[in-house]
């Protein structure tokens, strides 16, 4: 507990930041949405009549004029990058920062096992990426209410349950990452991060591409795919948790027979 | 057999190819002071890191506090254990009694009167940030965070460095008050004088392996002399002589051969004055250090 206590002492304000940055832009879009809403007609048709464009973002299927269509491209964007971003972070750094930091000869000489730094460091990443989520889906819920539209609930939770899961399947994988390096990997993580959102956008493009979806968290968090089928699709979420269980797994076989350096 | 405070049975470590340590044999009783003298790279960080698990060996075995390293042990050794690292590194952001408190918070213990008591004696300012703290400061920090919760054996990594000769001296008070109670002090350092001021044995680590190790006492008093002399003397009338210096009419050397046939030689030349001395442990050092050391 004192390990986990610490670790979110440490991380608080990057997590102010990133969850105000994150709450802050889709409060911005949400009260832009009634000014987009009185122009719905020439919006939409401009949105969805951008051939690949369209595609690659959902644009096609979702009706930009509508709030769940604005919402859950033009937000979903931002929940969905800023939050990969943020997860990647945590988890690459959770492990490796020790190592690049000196800290971890620190921390390991002290009579904790390795597992249970592996899990220390995990559970303080989940609260993190439980805290973000939680903020800005009230934020979200608020400014909704705020700019005078009906809230919706399902379409609403949905959505932000499928970025939250995305992000805690890139925060296991870095988890898992981080094991193996030695200086830091915030490029790793990041680049990992804004790799697998552009898989999502290529297998978008190309309907050849579909097994991609199941590659990338962004497969089953799109927007488009999560709002017209009512649901999240289940069987590339199932992947998506292998590929989680398979990045803490990786983390805790391999730290706890690291050597540090 | 008593139980060893630590036990090292042909440890060895590789990094790849690269030697860490070699077949090292090491044994430290209970309530001792022991001294592990080496200079920068002969494998003392390894050995110690070894010892705690944050390195896995290559092959051997070793034991700490009668616990083996390899088994589900290291939390036991750990928990029974104080470890001052030779580069302390401290998390930045938090004031040194946050550090403290931290550290007694992972060992599960409330060190605070510890702490409190160990600051005023080494002169710690606990509001300070770490990353405000001079390197001597956080040496301090470090060593606080080590003997704060009065462990069984303390292990040292050049503790010295960056505190001031007062502080050096109440920081040896301290690990002589400990090692009275009972703490078994384990000092790797290459400041040899402290060595043979504290420990009571040491070892010397040569390309990571043990080449030799007894008290500080026998290791101070070996076969090797240092001869002192004023008067005509070459260096080929004495084959055997090292560490070879004259000075103002003087000579000095080390001298480990037969000392009757040393004597015969110099009864032969005209000689001032001559003094036969121990070496200081300084001497030795660099006498195993040098070019075909490893016996004195």
């Amino acid at each position: 507990m004192t390990l986990i206590l610490h670790e979110l002492r440490r991380a608080w304000k990057t997590l102010t930041v990133w969850t105000c940055a994150i709450g802050a832009f889709i409060v911005i879009c949400l009260f832009m949405y009634p000014e987009m809403k009185s122009q719905t007609e020439s919006i939409s048709a401009l949105f969805s009549s951008m051939g690949a464009f369209s595609a690659a973002f959902g644009l096609d299927t979702l009706d930009f004029g509508t709030l769940k269509g604005f919402y859950g491209i033009e937000c979903g964007n931002i929940l969905g990058i800023g939050g990969a971003l943020f997860a990647a972070l945590a988890g690459v750094n959770a492990l490796a920062g020790e190592e690049k930091e000196g800290t971890a000869e620190f921390l390991l000489t002290h009579p904790l096992s390795r597992a249970e730094v592996v899990t220390c460091k995990l559970a303080a990443v989940m609260i993190q990426i439980v805290c973000l989520n939680t903020v800005v889906y009230l934020m979200a819920a608020g400014s909704i209410a705020a700019v005078g539209e009906a809230i919706p609930w399902k379409e609403l939770s949905l959505l932000h349950l499928a970025f939250f899961l995305l992000q805690i399947e890139i925060a296991c994988v870095c988890l898992g990452i981080s094991a193996f390096l030695w200086r830091g990997g915030v490029g790793i993580g990041l680049g990992l991060a804004i790799a697998l959102y552009f898989v999502n956008i290529v297998a978008n493009l190309s309907g050849s591409a579909e097994a991609l979806k199941y590659i990338t968290p962004f497969g089953y968090a799109d927007g488009a795919d999560i709002l017209g089928r009512g649901a999240i699709h289940g069987t590339r979420l199932l992947a998506g948790a292998g590929f989680a269980v398979c990045g803490v797994g990786a983390a805790y076989a391999k730290y706890c027979t690291k050597d540090i350096g | 057999m008593e139980t060893q405070a630590l036990y090292t049975e042909h440890l060895t470590k590789y990094y790849g190819k690269a030697r860490g340590i070699r077949d090292l044999n090491l044994a430290v009783a209970p309530g001792e002071f022991f001294g592990f003298i080496g200079p920068n790279g002969a494998g003392k960080s390894t050995t110690i890191r070894t010892l705690l698990g944050l390195i896995t060996p290559s092959s051997g075995s070793a034991r700490v506090l009668g616990l083996d390293i390899l088994g589900k042990n290291r939390k036991e050794i750990l928990r029974r254990t104080g470890y001052l690292p030779s580069d302390t590194a401290l998390y930045a952001g938090l004031t040194v009694k946050d550090m403290l408190k931290l550290s007694a918070g992972l060992r599960g213990k409330d060190c605070a009167a510890q702490a409190s008591e160990l600051c005023e004696r080494l002169q710690l300012e606990t509001g300070k940030k770490v990353e405000d703290l001079s390197f001597g400061n956080r040496k301090k920090a470090g060593i606080v965070c080590a003997l704060q919760h009065r462990p069984e054996l303390l292990i040292l990594d050049e503790p010295t460095g960056g505190l001031d000769p007062l502080m050096q001296h109440e920081f040896f008070t301290i690990l002589q008050e400990r090692n009275r109670e009972g703490t078994t002090v384990f000092l790797s350092s290459h400041v040899l004088s402290e060595v043979q001021r504290y420990c009571t044995r040491a070892a010397v680590i040569r390309e990571g392996s043990i080449i030799a190790c007894d008290s500080v006492e026998t290791l101070s008093r070996t076969s090797a002399k240092r001869v002192t002399l004023r008067g005509k003397v070459t260096r080929e009338d004495l084959p055997d002589a090292r560490e070879w210096t004259e000075l103002g009419g003087t000579v000095s050397f080390l001298y480990s051969g037969d000392m009757n046939g040393l004597i015969r030689k110099l009864a032969k030349e005209n000689i001032d004055d001559l003094t036969i001395s121990e070496p200081d442990l300084e001497e030795i050092f660099l006498h195993f250090y040098g070019k075909g050391g490893g016996e004195a």
